[in-house]
């Protein structure tokens, strides 16, 4: 039997991640983490004519990579589920199009990846599919032309804007196998706390990930101590430091295992102000380096919750708050058995 | 804890808690590099004035803005205008370089979507309400002037 403590799925047959890949552009291969990521493109055009079209190439590349990569054929995953920023979740719709597999687009903003993972195991674990793909991405031209300015616009950014990471990421999660288990999804709530700058993503959606982390904490009776690591998708510095507030304001200290991605995916001096942020910028970091240490044994026990700023450039322009919302799992290393 | 106050107490711990920028460096680049667009503006108007003697002062100015629009608009096809405007902010957006720019960057960005639906009817999403208000002012002080 299930069980199920209000919004915390344990998975009895622990669905596992048989195959990972990430795919960057140039800016994000120069970051911190180049080494770790699958694939670094050199060009952030992807060979394509328009970046909307290099962002579905993009896309393409991350689930055939995670299938290569998982030793299976395309003919083995039963479902297809992604999601992405662009209106209409065209890069996923698209890219699902060159193959021949039933899809489900999702959308979660920048949560997708962490969605995706969550609905995914859930299926899984189920029982209705042996095998499934899960993906995101994200273009920094792509999102910056659909919610902020034209790239040639000489404008200042505020200095608590984050710049959007161009890449995708793709996982295959299947019953049988070998690799990292996803042992529990928690989903969760759109949380609003009023924050209506939308250069401050941030700040809108630190309280949904307080939420969410606080109920994970409690739902699965662990405290941050018996994680090695607590991930959160694109805070980015400023919204990490709220969380780390708000979580002790209820309690809950988050110490130096608490990371946040769009933290540590630039370095410092690459000019992306409070850090990453985008769908592309958890995936590619859970898809690299963080699955490389689970898979290693070097993390044992990991929360993957990524956050996303469920808004569109039409409620921003009629005044409306950003709401937050962010979707949590908790994934198990290769050698705990 | 109601949810206003609770939002409003969130919002001015987050007003405090956003690095403040300091003002001084901004404004300093933002000065001279206006100051150095606006002189050579200058350059080019005493030029023209000197190459060529039979042009009237008024087409001067006009020649004038015409080659720093044009200078403008160059870079932002080459795609060096954003990197200064990055860094000199009003001060290149409030000399006309500023808006050569806004006109220029759209009709780039926009192109893939078709000539018409794209390219023409995008150009003005930066400059429009520029344009407008501009005419609304002009109307106004015009109405001022009529009456007085």
């Amino acid at each position: 039997m299930k069980k199920e403590e209000k919004q915390t799925i344990f998975f009895n047959n622990k669905p596992y991640i048989i195959g990972y890949y990430s795919i960057v552009g140039p800016k994000e291969g120069k970051g911190t983490l180049g080494e770790y990521f699958s694939e670094v493109s050199d060009d952030d055009f992807f060979g394509q004519k328009t970046y909307e079209k290099a962002e579905r190439t993009m896309l393409e590349k991350a689930l055939k990579g995670a299938v290569d990569n998982a030793g299976v054929s395309y003919d083995d995953i039963k479902l297809f589920l992604s999601g992405d920023l662009l209106n209409q979740i065209i890069s996923s719709s698209y890219a699902a199009r060159t193959i021949n597999i039933p899809y489900v687009g999702v959308f979660g903003a920048c949560s997708t990846m962490a969605e995706s993972l969550a609905l995914g195991s859930c299926l899984v674990d189920g029982g209705h599919f042996e095998t499934v793909a899960c993906a995101t991405s994200s273009h920094f031209s792509t999102a910056e032309r659909q919610f902020r300015f034209p790239l040639e616009l000489g404008n200042q950014r505020p200095p608590t804007a984050q710049w959007t990471v161009t890449g995708s990421g793709a996982d295959i999660i299947s019953s049988k196998g070998k690799g990292p288990r996803i042992i529990s999804a928690t989903f969760g709530k759109v949380v609003d706390f009023g924050i209506s700058d939308v250069n401050n993503m941030g700040a809108a959606m630190a309280p949904a990930a307080c939420d969410t982390l606080l109920t994970l904490f409690k739902d699965t009776k662990t405290k941050p101590e018996d994680y090695d690591l607590i991930l959160s998708g694109d805070l980015g510095k400023l919204g990490s430091e709220i969380l780390i507030d708000l979580m002790e304001y209820h309690g809950v200290k988050l110490g130096l295992n608490y990371k946040d991605c769009g933290q540590i995916i630039f370095k410092r001096n690459q000019n992306v102000l409070m850090g990453g942020s985008g769908c592309g910028c958890s995936a590619t970091v859970l898809n690299s380096i963080i699955m490389k240490k689970l898979i290693s044994g070097e993390y044992k026990k990991v929360i993957f919750m990524a956050t996303g700023a469920l808004l569109s450039t039409l409620s921003c322009q009629q005044g409306d708050t950003v709401p937050g919302i962010a979707h949590a799992i908790v994934i198990e290393g290769d050698n705990n058995e | 804890m109601d949810e206003i106050e609770r939002n409003k107490r969130y919002n001015s711990y987050v007003e405090a808690k956003i690095a403040k920028t300091h003002a001084w460096p901004s404004l300093f680049n933002a000065f001279w590099v206006g100051g150095l667009i606006c002189t050579l503006g200058q350059v080019f108007n005493d030029l023209i004035l000197y190459i060529f003697p039979n042009v009237s002062t008024q087409s001067a100015w006009a020649y004038t803005l015409i080659i720093l629009i044009f200078l403008a608009s160059f870079l932002t096809g080459i795609g060096v205008f954003d990197k200064i405007g990055a860094f000199a902010g009003a001060g290149t957006i409030v000399p006309i370089t500023g808006f050569s720019n806004s006109i220029t960057s759209p009709a780039i960005e926009f192109k893939n979507e078709g000539i018409i639906f794209g390219m023409c009817a995008k150009m003005f999403i930066i400059a429009g309400p520029v344009i407008v208000s501009g005419t609304v002012a002009s109307m106004i002080v015009g109405l001022i002037y009529l009456i007085f």
